[in-house]
């Protein structure tokens, strides 16, 4: 058998030659070929970018030298494709769709473009401090925010109304667990509050950290020591567990914003507690069935006010491999200025133009007058402060989250010990004792611990 | 009832489970492609409402479908073919010229498809990077075509066992040379099998969403990246998604459709000798 296969030639070289030819002219055929003026911008699917990619047809049509290319992509694909692209200086965006939570990080390394000459009208005073803070880093503007958002608690009128209920503009968790016990009605396929459960550092661990800190509590002290065992944590995580398992809907722990939105907007929920964006989501006929019977407040606070909401915002930044700056710095000027702004709220009404970002939107009466929510949102985004941002002095910036490097492990390795707590897999000092010694054990591996 | 009837009963039953089981969610993301955003997240969830199209509107509206259709057809087809033109000499040199370290080769074959894709993210993308091919069909075609080769070469190596080794040495008592024997009986022999591993190469290829997300762009995003970019992390988004991920299945549910002969014959290829 071997010597057959040693006395017999396998190639048949002009067969291999033709197949060769023919393959590599297909494939050729299908590569791309760059273009010159093309800017790539990733971004997500989140309402806001729609918009933005809808209307971006103006841009082009000011812009004829520039061609906009969008790569919508799920946001933790994102931020792992473009992590990777970043950091590998490829270079395949010019334009990319960061938070307030890698911008500082980012540009640190040196990997963000700092924004020091943006046009003559673009008007930086009117963008809200504590979202243009969140944004730089030393001082030096790295971003420009598309969208900002906060957190109000939501709830439904006529149930509130119903049981009796007068809701206050500053309400304390307290006050949240009696009318929660006042408003549940599991018979009738209505539960007293949703709230997020499902595991991750931008999913539960989002708002228990709000949570945490308006209990008094923080991530870490100053000589960065994680204190999760505190008796802080423990009395926010066990009010949140108790108050979710006493009158939370079935199947708490995997809901994140999308499945309480899909609760609370078909009536499922008398109470919501999550970002303000949602108002415009809860506002809209066509995604909800509670317009109607829509209220909202304060998102509720404990011993202090503190960090007891977040700030976010989904921002456009240029990355420092692209080589196509100049022409990214007019894109998002543009996608970011009042002009833009002024395009939506003519072209898909002023509830839909992106919130949080320019005083001049909140302080325009046709904004006001189609969003009821506005004076809620502008005033929770005002009193955010990511770096006062816990009752006792802490290391670190963030409200919901710890703005180093290593933050999404631990938080979405804590989130899941939660999550765990809430289910009933874990007692609630199992919980805690493992997040602690697990947060104790990463913070020594990057070298904050000894 | 006879007590060959009542088994046939129940492996009637069974099978009918079976494929309901499988069946229900392809056919519930249908369904929920012709409902609104809201409907879709009622609970409990309606059986019955009024269709709509509007998803399949916004979808075609918002990407260029058949952009990204052509692509992963492109890809799959080539990929599978440049597998197929490596795999079918190696299966036949290890069927039927097996050496003492045969069985390992193709133990260690397999073992490259143990590894998880993340653990050597970096090293490709770095060579992709550097060589150009980020973006590019030539390079998910490079990398599918390897990804499944381990795979083809397995399969086609079974079925090419298979056929009696009677009729190619009589074969080559005739004077068919190697290449004779493989593309003149081999081939033609087992087609079936042949068939069959290039259908699951293909739907392997088109199933891909790791290396498709992270080694393209916007020029060579075959279907996986066409799904990902309706999936949103604040607002409704389930019908938008079911409508997007009905039109990316759809081509490779009709292929498959269609070869369902083929790639039953050559499952079952020489199971009843």
């Amino acid at each position: 058998m071997s010597k057959c296969s040693k006395t017999n030639k396998w190639g048949d070289i002009d067969m291999g030659k033709r197949f060769t030819a023919a393959f590599a002219s297909a494939l050729l055929a299908g590569t791309a070929l760059a273009q010159a003026e093309t800017i790539t911008i990733a971004t997500v699917n989140n309402g806001d970018m729609i918009i933005m990619q809808a209307l971006s047809g103006a841009f082009e049509a000011a812009h004829p030298d520039i061609t906009l290319d969008w790569v919508v992509l799920e946001e933790n694909v994102l931020r792992q494709r473009v992590t990777t692209d970043i950091a590998t200086g490829s270079g395949q965006f010019d334009v990319m769709t960061i938070g307030t939570y890698e911008v500082p990080i980012w540009a640190q390394q040196d990997w963000l473009v700092p924004l020091e000459t943006l046009p003559a009208d673009y008007d930086l005073d009117d963008v809200l401090a504590p979202v243009r803070d969140g944004l730089s880093y030393d001082g030096t503007l790295y971003a420009l925010p598309f969208y900002a958002e906060s957190t109000m608690l939501y709830y439904r009128t006529d149930l509130f109304q119903a049981a009796g209920i007068e809701v206050v503009d500053q309400p304390t968790y307290e006050q949240v667990r009696d009318w929660a016990a006042a408003v549940h009605d599991p018979a009738n396929d209505v539960y007293g509050i949703c709230l997020r459960g499902k595991p991750g550092w931008g999913e539960n661990m989002a708002f228990l950290s709000t949570m945490v800190n308006t209990f008094g509590g923080q991530w870490f002290d100053m000589d960065w020591n994680p204190t999760i065992d505190s008796p802080e944590w423990r009395e926010a995580i066990g009010f949140y567990v108790d108050l979710l398992n006493s009158y939370g809907p079935p199947g708490a722990s995997s809901n994140g914003f999308n499945e309480n939105l899909a609760l609370f907007s078909t009536g499922k929920c008398a109470m919501w507690i999550d970002a303000t964006v949602a108002a415009g989501m809860l506002s809209n006929p066509d995604q909800s069935q509670v317009v109607d019977t829509l209220g909202f407040t304060a998102t509720p606070i404990a011993v202090t006010p503190k960090g007891s909401h977040w700030l976010w915002s989904w921002a456009l930044a240029i990355p420092a491999s692209s080589d196509a700056q100049d022409a990214a710095l007019e894109f998002i000027s543009w996608a970011t200025s009042k002009e833009y702004i002024q395009l939506v709220g003519a072209e898909r009404g002023w509830v839909s133009v992106p919130p949080g970002t320019r005083a001049s939107t909140y302080a325009n009466p046709e904004y006001q007058a189609a969003a009821p929510f506005a004076q809620f949102v502008l005033d929770a985004i005002q009193t955010t402060d990511p770096i006062d941002n816990t009752l006792n002095p802490s290391p670190y910036t963030g409200i919901q989250y710890v703005g180093i490097p290593g933050f999404q492990a631990i938080g979405t390795q804590v989130g899941q010990m939660i999550a765990a707590a809430l289910t009933g897999q874990m007692s609630l000092d199992e919980a805690l004792e493992s997040a602690q010694r697990s947060t104790e054990r990463t913070m020594r591996q990057a070298g904050y611990l000894r | 009832m006879t007590k060959q009837h009542q088994d046939k009963l129940m492996i009637t039953g069974l099978a009918w489970f079976v494929a309901v089981v499988i069946f229900f969610p392809l056919f519930w993301m249908l369904l929920t492609g012709f409902k609104t955003e809201t409907e879709a997240v009622t609970t409990p969830p309606s059986l019955f409402f009024a269709p709509t199209l509007e998803n399949y509107e916004e979808v075609m509206r918002r990407a260029d479908y058949f952009k990204f259709a052509w692509n992963s057809i492109f890809i799959s087809g080539v990929a599978t073919l440049v597998s197929l033109m490596l795999a079918v000499p190696a299966a036949y040199a290890m069927a039927f010229f097996p050496t003492k370290r045969t069985k390992s080769t193709l133990l260690w074959m397999l073992s490259t498809k143990m590894l998880p894709p993340v653990g050597v993210l970096m090293p490709i993308f770095l060579l992709f990077r550097d060589m150009g091919l980020q973006d590019t069909q030539i390079g998910l075609i490079i990398v599918y075509a390897l990804m499944n080769l381990p795979i083809v070469v397995w399969m086609l190596y079974t079925f090419f066992k298979e056929v009696p080794r009677e009729i190619l040495e009589a074969g080559r008592m005739d004077g068919a040379l190697p290449k004779d024997e493989l593309y003149h009986l081999l081939v033609p022999l087992s087609l079936p099998g042949i068939a069959s591993t290039a259908l699951l190469s293909i739907i392997l290829c088109w199933n891909e969403a790791f290396w498709s997300l992270f080694l393209t762009t916007s020029d060579a995003t075959p279907l996986t990246a066409f799904i990902a970019s309706f999936s949103s992390p604040q607002g409704l988004f389930w019908a938008k998604l079911s409508a997007a991920s009905t039109m990316a299945i759809a081509p490779i549910l009709v292929f498959g459709w269609m070869s369902q002969k083929q790639l039953v014959r050559g499952l079952t290829f020489g199971a009843v000798k």
